[in-house]
């Protein structure tokens, strides 16, 4: 009997895990147990099972893979950088006050959305409790039985009259609700995923897509300034016979492919913010085409740019759902009874170990 | 079966009250979001079955359209909520680290709505409501407990 209890490591437990330390080994344990369950209360960000860091005691989450974000990150600081030291002070003389001014404007509004897309949670959704899961399964195999012969593990829901097939994620153990998708370099169902970007390092979605929009848009409008600001500034040197523009190489050559990209993407994301879609959905010609001899029709737009627009860039802020800094229940292992406390053996019969499993504080599934 | 270690004792006595005051679960009860309006947050208000001998249907469908309300007094897309989406973006999104959203405020107000729920109503018949932020609003988690008559779910 004591063997079971030993078997499970709550380390390897998937959220909601307990947390009391790990099944006892001796009787001097449980005592220091309840003094340890008061002195160590857990953040759910130290059991979180997506695959993101944390800093700031969980204020602020990150992708584990930052991709791309430290030269993306160096490319603007540089060229930048660049900017105000060299090309600034002789613009200023030439032209006017105005250019270093936008200039700083422009350049605090990038970096500030870069590090809110990069520091803000996606939209990412908490994976389903062991009895969320269970019930979820019971429905799968109930409608399986019944005889219906539908795809295994998807669910069919009418959405502003247009069907709309909803899929089972074996990892987070739930139907993803409607334009969820599941991020395999996050490991986490993010909503309304539209896409993981490496060169911000982590998934746009729901609570980003916004910042990151406005990244692009800035970023565009940023780089142009500079290629504007720099062209000016070699053609006045030119004018007044000067060849020293060393610098200025590596901020047009930057600039020059950046405007190229970035300003065909933000035009690409105007079109997504206008028509009320994702890039994922886009991809994958969700709403294009037909289905069953009947086009398909996007069934979240509200069928009006200006609204579209409007919702999606100046909507109400949806909060995070992962409460990353929220404290792991307790006491909850031990008001659900019935062998649910591991460190006591010894109130246990054997019904109770068998009912270990059913528990709400250990899975039902192994950790995935 | 090992015998009750002297040390341990304390504890077993700790959590035999606990399991008197507290009622074992019985059964969990799942409402699942209704999404034929779109991705904005609605609960179904069909009326489950296990909970036919608990509570009032009448009841239950009042609880769950409150909610819902609430929900889409959340996110509703109107003057307020562009004044606040045009604020922040002027600010570079910095004032939300100031104040206080407008979604936030609500949801408070959906926790208090559902703690007087659970006292008033669903307590005293062995329920309990789950916040569904807890669950990452997916599910209204109705935790039924057993009739054991020793006091109420909470």
């Amino acid at each position: 009997m004591k063997n079971d209890y030993q078997q499970i490591d709550p380390k390897t437990l998937p959220m909601p895990a307990p947390s009391h330390p790990p099944a006892p080994r001796g009787g001097d344990q449980e005592e220091r147990q309840p003094q340890e369950q008061r002195r160590k209360a857990r953040r759910k960000w130290q059991v979180f099972p997506g695959r993101n860091r944390f800093f700031c005691d969980g204020r602020i989450i990150l992708a584990r893979k930052s991709g791309v974000l430290p030269l993306t990150l160096g490319l603007i600081l540089v060229t930048s950088g660049l900017f105000f030291v060299f090309d600034c002070p002789f613009l200023v003389q030439h032209l006017t006050m105005c250019v270093p001014v936008i200039g700083g404007v422009l350049f605090v509004f990038v970096l500030i959305t870069l590090l809110q897309t990069t520091l803000t949670d996606p939209g990412i959704l908490p994976r389903a409790t062991p009895d969320e899961a269970a019930d979820i399964e019971k429905q799968i195999d109930e409608s399986r039985n019944g005889g219906y012969q539908s795809p295994p593990r998807t669910r069919e829901v009418e959405i502003n009259g247009q069907v709309v097939k909803l899929k089972y994620c074996p990892t987070c153990k739930m139907f993803r609700p409607p334009r969820t998708s599941h991020c395999r370099v996050c490991d986490n169902c993010v909503e309304r995923f539209d896409h993981h970007c490496p060169w911000v390092g982590n998934c746009v979605g729901k609570r980003n897509y916004r910042f990151f929009y406005f990244f692009i848009v800035s970023l565009s409008f940023h780089t142009a300034f500079i290629f504007g600001c720099v062209t000016t500034h070699l053609a006045l040197m030119i004018q007044e016979h000067e060849t020293s523009f060393s610098h200025m190489d590596l901020e047009l050559v930057v600039c020059f492919f950046s405007v190229w990209s970035i300003v065909g993407l933000s035009g690409f994301h105007t079109y997504l913010v206008a028509s009320n879609r994702t890039t994922n959905e886009d991809i994958k010609g969700s709403w294009s085409g037909k289905s069953g001899g009947e086009p398909v029709t996007n069934p979240y737009s509200h069928r009006n740019i200006c609204k579209n627009c409007c919702s999606i860039l100046c909507g109400p802020m949806p909060p995070s759902l992962i409460d990353r800094r929220g404290f792991l229940p307790e006491d909850e292992c031990v008001q659900t009874g019935d062998g649910g406390d591991i460190e006591l053996p010894v109130l246990t019969t054997k019904n109770e170990i068998n009912m270990v499993g059913k528990h709400p504080c250990l899975p039902l599934h192994p950790a995935v | 079966m090992l015998p009750c270690p002297s040390s341990s004792r304390g504890k077993c006595k700790l959590l035999r009250l606990q399991e008197l005051q507290t009622p074992p679960v019985s059964s969990k009860v799942f409402i699942q979001r209704d999404y034929t309006s779109g991705t904005i947050c609605r609960f179904q208000t069909k009326f489950p079955s296990e909970l036919e001998n608990r509570v009032d249907k009448q009841q239950f469908e009042d609880t769950i359209q409150t909610l819902n309300n609430l929900y889409a007094e959340a996110e509703k897309l109107g003057g307020r909520s562009y004044l606040e989406g045009c604020l922040a973006c002027l600010t570079a999104y910095t004032v939300f680290l100031c104040l206080e959203t407008h979604y936030e405020k609500v949801l408070k107000k959906i926790s208090r709505f559902i703690k007087d729920q659970n006292e008033k109503i669903y307590a005293p018949r062995g329920l309990l409501l789950t916040d569904p932020i807890e669950r990452g609003l997916r599910v209204v988690e109705i935790t039924i407990f057993e009739d054991r008559g020793v006091g109420s779910g909470r």
